[in-house]
């Protein structure tokens, strides 16, 4: 790039549709289901059938309530529902219910991100396209399944305050974790229970006002939200850079081919033609009802996060990381908590938690939590006692680092007690006695050119002489112990 | 005042398709509904909050709670066309 060449800064702001984990629908008493045959959770109100009227799911309510009071918005004390009116078959009435300029919580923040706004909607019904091709593009028929629509949404809107796909990766990790821990949501991806679109756009550094921005729509994994977003980023700025235009569009990223396409032709603009709903009264928030969130509210990762700093003494890198993944912040506090002597020091147990154990189980990003129990360590053969039990023989150096990985490696395929392993392997760290003497005199001798180099003054020349030792005892030799034998012996 | 352009708009988002006698009525129709609220404006509405709703009744809210659904067979017989376990309509974007 030339020196004169404009350097052009993303600007994106994200919306997150949540399915809200209550027992009905949004405006009926269907019940919601996952999987169950088609059509056969319906009623006149979710068909749109004429002369049929809602009313709000005073649980779904409650739900909003509560993301609001997580997201630190300001909760209106009366909202109302408006009619967005559009034609598709998946929408039997020919609108949604939604909110409009009267949402259930304004303002906000997640971390350093901005909210704008939370509103409560309903879900669309599902249509599977038939057709030759079996995509929607030359199909000549659908069919509705009627199952999902009228499912209670939460709409979360942020500020466009994210500037890379990445950071929207990491943000909407918290924003899972936060709403998982509020136990409104399944938040699973793949059922459609989170989805997510960006608005994308792009602008020279150093400038304030947006530009022209595109909606990637519906993509269905963190991690093709942070491709999809990297992708259309790039787009936008080769776009302006060879002095053309971004135009307003809504785009569909295909993460196999990391190709953008255009959605909707622009003769269908948005045009909603909002009215507020007739047949739904205004939701008027009562202190009882506030009373009622404020009680069920959990303990949310920014405030774990704090209490693991602050009160556990955990580094801030640490703590961030068990509390941001839920499921490895209530194993490292079950372990913390566990009866076992030697007791393990709290950072150290975080580090086996969150690195060793991790690294092990697979799935570090927290993407496979929300499916199956991919990376959880809560669903492994691992017991928190047990990990707590290793971590502390580690960290009283009863074993060393190097075996307490072999007994992990034991533990997570086939569970057990680590003490029981390490007297059954013989993993018992050896203390720096006669035996690790002998040994240590034993590896000077086979490494010769490495301990004079390391008696001229290179300290790192010592690694072959580790090793050696390492082999001998299959690593159950303490490394500080076998250093500070080799430095006496070379009389250093 | 509502011009040509935007009953054609808005009939277009309503799949609505009128004749040029009927473009013109509603160009006069609208207009004169329009204007009609329009006087509202000019009224002193500083300290009048909007009416979303006439009646000033609140907190109608259900419990969550499920109550039986329609069978398919039910659901399904008000449909104009049926394929199988749902309802056929015509491709959205055929």
């Amino acid at each position: 790039m030339s020196a004169a060449a404009v350097e052009y800064e993303p600007v994106i702001g994200l919306e997150i549709h949540v399915q809200l984990a209550t027992r009905t629908k949004m405006f009926c008493g269907c019940e919601l289901s996952f999987g169950d045959p088609p059509n056969t959770h319906t009623c006149p109100v979710c068909l749109g059938l004429p002369g049929s009227l809602p009313v709000a799911n005073a649980r779904a309510v409650h739900f909003g309530l509560m993301i609001g009071m997580a997201l630190g918005c300001e909760l209106a004390p009366r909202s109302i529902f408006h009619r967005k009116n559009y034609f598709y078959p998946d929408l039997p009435k020919g609108y949604q219910i939604s909110q409009y300029d009267e949402p259930l919580c304004s303002g906000g923040h997640l971390g350093d991100v901005r909210i704008h706004r939370v509103h409560l909607e309903e879900d669309a019904a599902k249509l599977v396209h038939v057709g030759a091709s079996g995509r929607i593009h030359g199909s000549d028929a659908s069919i509705v399944d009627f199952n999902r629509g009228g499912t209670p949404l939460a709409e979360i809107v942020t500020e466009p305050d994210l500037r890379s796909g990445e950071q929207a990766r990491e943000w909407l990790t918290l924003l899972r974790t936060t709403l998982r821990q509020l136990g409104v949501s399944d938040v699973n991806m793949e059922e459609g229970s989170l989805r997510c679109d960006a608005n994308i756009s792009v602008r020279p550094v150093g400038t304030q006002a947006l530009g022209v921005k595109t909606e990637l729509k519906n993509m269905n994994s963190f991690r093709f939200i942070e491709r999809g977003i990297r992708a259309e980023v790039s787009r936008q700025q080769k776009l302006l850079g060879e002095g053309g235009q971004v135009v307003q569009e809504t785009l569909h990223f295909d993460p196999a081919s990391e190709r953008i396409t255009s959605l909707r032709s622009k003769e269908e603009a948005h045009d909603y033609r909002y009215f507020p709903e007739p047949d739904l009264l205004p939701v008027a928030i009562e202190q009882a009802m506030l009373e009622e969130a404020r009680a069920a509210m959990p303990e949310l990762p920014a405030a774990r996060a704090q209490r693991l700093e602050q009160e556990v003494g955990l580094s801030s890198d640490s703590a961030h990381q068990l509390a941001f993944r839920a499921d490895l912040g209530d194993y490292f506090e079950a372990a913390l908590s566990a009866k076992v002597d030697p007791a393990p020091p709290a950072q150290a147990l975080a580090n086996w938690v969150a690195g060793d154990l991790v690294g092990r189980l697979g799935g570090d990003d927290g993407e496979g939590a929300g499916g199956g129990a991919g990376g959880d360590p809560n669903h492994s053969r691992v017991q928190a006692s047990a990990l707590a039990a290793l971590v502390g023989l580690v960290s009283a150096k009863r074993i060393s680092v190097g075996a307490g990985r072999q007994v992990l490696d034991r533990l997570v395929a086939e569970g057990g007690d680590p003490l029981a392993i390490v007297q059954s392997e013989g993993l018992e760290a050896m203390d720096g006695g006669e035996d690790l003497s002998a040994i240590v005199a034993a590896a000077l001798t086979a490494n010769a050119d490495a301990a004079e180099r390391v008696r001229g003054g290179n300290a790192k020349a010592i690694g072959p002489i580790i090793g050696h030792v390492m082999r001998e005892t299959k690593g159950r030799a303490d490394g500080g112990e076998v250093t500070r034998l080799v430095n006496e012996q070379l009389g250093l | 005042m509502i011009d040509r352009d935007e009953v054609l708009h808005v009939a277009r988002l309503a799949r609505l398709q009128l004749s040029e006698q009927e473009v013109q009525a509603m160009t006069g129709e609208l207009s004169a509904v329009l204007d009609h609220i329009a006087k509202i404006g000019e009224l002193d509405l500083d300290n009048v909050s909007p009416t979303s709703h006439v009646v000033e009744v609140t907190g109608a809210l259900r419990p969550d709670e499920p109550v039986a659904s329609l069978t398919r067979e039910v659901a399904l017989a008000q449909a104009p066309a049926v394929s199988g376990d749902g309802f056929l309509v015509p491709s959205p974007q055929a």
